[in-house]
């Protein structure tokens, strides 16, 4: 209940709050893509040699690749080859630890409502900011090392625990994946790194904080999160970039791994600069999210609130691939003036008994548009899969488009696979009644979306169901009339 | 307190008030009667400031202030509430919730305090009393998959809550058993006071036996055609509307 009111109380400002940037000195690539780069960026990160091949590779691999057109969103080309791959905060020295942390950096997190700092710590989160290209720093390390949980810089790990950097990365999502995925495997900066061991329950939610401030750089993190047999975590990923009158370029990539009855829930609340009212600017977010359930009964759950970006491209996939394994997906996608979103998930059934549920709320307002794309395959040997797919789009005005692209693919005679589809207008008459009862028409629209949008955002950690909340109101702020 | 002169107001260019004369006093309850369509839920929204109903003539002052120049949400913050007729559903968001936000926004606007969780939900249960409403109804979402009888119930229980100067109830008794006609007429009764004043809008004679008004209008046409005391109701409800409606359409023949 005080949820939604705090949200309310809290919802003043009337533009995208991140959009300020600041000045400090970088250390930056020079523009432009190619195998001279690649090598500038893994020399610059001190990479071991198997790593740079790895990078070449996937460039390789990339070259031969083109831009996917298939999703149902259109912008003008990105000139790759006029972006920087890499800038990142000089600092005198490598820091050791927090404490060594430039404070000019610190501030930034400060001014976005994360502190960095242990003391004033976010209630049982352990953070990690990435700036641009590199990790600035974690908190909670040591807390954390005691129970031999790393969760690092996704750079810091692949000095410190090369082994398992090597054994997953693109163990999940290979670089051959897509067009973005080999980008990303070539030029990918940094990122967090989770690795949970054996029968080890993360006591603390993880979370890293994505922070774009470079102008004309790409962001191109890499998250690995991998929870072995019996083990549990709950990430987040929350993300801002300062407003500017270019698009800027995200295309990350995100694996998880989860063995026998392990667990991992994922939740995003991904705030990158949507653009102006008019459609200038914003955040060109193609992203590629998979999680592989290896083990028999097996857990991957993503919760995702998107309200930035100019352009979404994103697809939190499971593979169910352990049997008893259960796949979720849980979407809120609010799209307003010039947005657009090509948003869902897919669920590939490969054991048996294998569960999948996705719940997606898309809500468009302004001139946007929001797709969801859904794929459930279940494969010959997945005996007794489930899914449920409920696929609901709110729509906010009339010039505004909502569409549902579902695929199902069964190839097993006792699946059971249930889809439903809702479209639905804010209702005048509940903005009416909800006026008459003494609440603003802004505050009223907030309340009827977070209303429709509770089954997902529910699955959210408390500070953060806040923080969506919010962002929802903000995003549609005006829309209605 | 409310003052409605020569009220006309139309919706999609079709002119539904034509003229509609009345004076309301703290302390007093009106009951609106009259046959379907005659223009009394018009009249109820129009009073709220629904903005789909274009008002074309006439002005209605409510403590001093023009009413018709406030929005509806300040209005409802001056103090009038409208119990619907068809009470709207809104998923997701709970009775506690939305009344939550909806009592702290009148609060500030009237400038008292907002309440905190624990002096709210104990007003809540104070007013829950009041109208007997089941608990289990305000965790759920509003309204969604409320009986009609809930549903009306539940309206009064929100006029409870916001402490209205003026309430205009329309057809709050339909719907409700004889049971539940007689808890929510008595909780009506309970929060009236020297200081606020009541319009029931109903069809029946019987809501009148619980809510008894000082005077009863029978509105037609878009107009008030009638006026007079309880006795006009069961004159109404022993001969029906045809005589009046005789008068009327005979009158302006
Ligand atoms: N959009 C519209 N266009 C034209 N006429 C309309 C429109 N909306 C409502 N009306 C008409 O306005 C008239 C008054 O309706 P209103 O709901 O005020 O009646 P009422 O007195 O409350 O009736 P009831 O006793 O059935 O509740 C009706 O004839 C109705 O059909
Ligand atoms: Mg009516």
């Amino acid at each position: 209940m005080s949820k939604d009111n705090q949200i309310l109380e809290e919802f003043t400002s009337k533009e995208y709050e991140h959009g300020w940037s600041v000045d400090f000195e970088a250390d930056e690539a020079p523009a432009g893509l190619n195998e001279t780069i690649i090598r500038w960026i893994s020399a610059k990160k001190e990479e071991p040699k198997w790593l740079l091949e790895w990078r070449l590779k996937a460039f390789q691999t990339w070259q031969k690749m083109t831009e996917p057109e298939w999703a149902n969103v259109h912008y003008p080309k990105i000139d790759l080859q006029a972006l920087k791959y890499y800038s990142a905060p000089k600092q005198k020295s490598k820091p050791k630890n927090l404490d060594e942390v430039d404070p000019e950096l610190l501030q930034i997190y400060e001014r976005l409502g994360i502190s960095l700092n242990e003391q004033k710590k976010l209630q049982g989160i352990a953070v990690d900011a990435v700036l641009d290209s590199v990790s600035v720093g974690t908190t909670f390390k040591e807390t954390l090392g005691k129970l031999g949980i790393v969760f690092s810089s996704f750079s810091e790990a692949v000095h410190e625990h090369p082994e398992l950097v090597k054994k997953y990365l693109g163990s999940v999502v290979p670089m051959t994946d897509n067009y973005y995925a080999a980008l990303n495997s070539a030029v990918f900066s940094d990122g967090s790194f989770c690795y949970i061991p054996k029968g080890v329950r993360c006591p603390m939610e993880l979370s890293t904080y994505f922070r774009i401030n470079a102008a004309n750089t790409g962001q191109f993190e890499r998250t690995l999160i991998v929870a072995e047999d019996d083990a549990y975590v709950s990430y987040l990923e929350g993300c801002t970039a300062p407003q500017r009158d270019e698009n800027q370029l995200h295309a990350a990539v995100v694996e998880i791994y989860a063995a026998t009855n392990a667990e991992v829930k994922y939740s995003t609340v991904q705030n990158w600069y949507p653009g102006d009212k008019n459609g200038k600017g914003g955040i060109y977010n193609f992203v590629t999210k998979r999680g592989i359930c290896a083990g028999n009964h097996s857990k991957i759950s993503w919760t995702q609130v998107e309200t930035g970006s100019a352009v979404t491209w994103k697809y939190p996939s499971c593979i169910l691939k352990g049997d008893n394994s259960i796949g979720e997906f849980y979407s809120v996608a609010v799209t307003n003036n010039y947005q657009q979103a090509d948003t869902g998930t897919k669920m590939i059934h490969i054991g048996k008994n294998t569960k999948s549920r996705i719940v997606s709320k898309g809500i468009s307002a302004g001139k946007s548009q929001n797709s969801y794309r859904g794929q459930v395959q279940v494969m010959k040997r997945a005996d007794n899969s489930r899914n449920f797919s409920q696929c609901d789009s709110l729509l906010m005005g009339d010039r505004c488009g909502a569409h549902t692209f579902p695929y199902i693919d069964i190839q097993n005679s006792s699946a059971k696979v249930e889809h439903e589809a809702t479209t639905s207008k804010i209702g005048e008459d509940q903005i009416f009644y909800c006026n008459q009862r003494g609440i603003a028409t802004e505050d009223a629209v907030a309340l009827i979306v977070n209303g429709y949008a509770k089954e997902v955002l529910n699955q959210l950690p408390m500070e953060f169901a806040v923080e969506a909340q919010k962002l929802l109101a903000l995003t549609l702020e005006g829309s209605v009339g | 307190m409310l003052s409605i002169k020569n009220l006309h107001a139309s919706i999609e260019g079709t002119p539904i008030l034509k003229g509609i004369n009345l004076e309301i006093k703290a302390g007093e309850v009106h009951a609106i009667m009259g046959p379907n369509g005659s223009g009394k839920s018009t009249l109820a929204s129009v009073l709220a400031g629904r903005e789909e109903y274009e008002v074309t003539e006439g002005e209605v002052t409510f403590k001093g202030k023009d009413l018709l120049e406030l929005s509806p949400e300040d209005r409802a913050r001056e103090g009038v509430f409208l119990a619907f007729q068809y009470p709207v559903e809104i998923p997701g968001v709970s009775t506690t919730n939305f009344l939550r936000t909806a009592v702290n926004q009148v609060r500030e606007y009237r400038g008292q305090e907002a309440l905190d969780a624990v002096k709210f939900l104990s007003l809540m249960k104070e007013k829950m009393k009041l109208v007997e409403i089941d608990q289990k109804l305000m965790s759920r979402a509003l309204n969604e998959g409320f009986s009609g009888g809930e549903k009306k119930r539940n309206e009064i229980f929100q006029m409870a809550m916001l402490e209205p100067t003026l309430s205009v109830l329309d057809e709050t008794d339909s719907g409700l058993d004889i049971d539940a006609l007689r808890i929510v007429s008595n909780g009506v009764n309970k929060l009236k006071s020297k200081d606020n004043a009541t319009v029931v809008v109903t069809h029946y004679q019987r809501l009148l036996d619980y809510i008894v008004p000082d005077f009863v209008h029978v509105l037609y046409k878009g107009q008030i055609v009638k006026s007079g005391t309880k006795e006009l109701a069961m004159e109404l409800e022993e001969k029906g509307y045809d005589w009046i409606k005789a008068e009327v359409d005979g009158a302006s023949v």
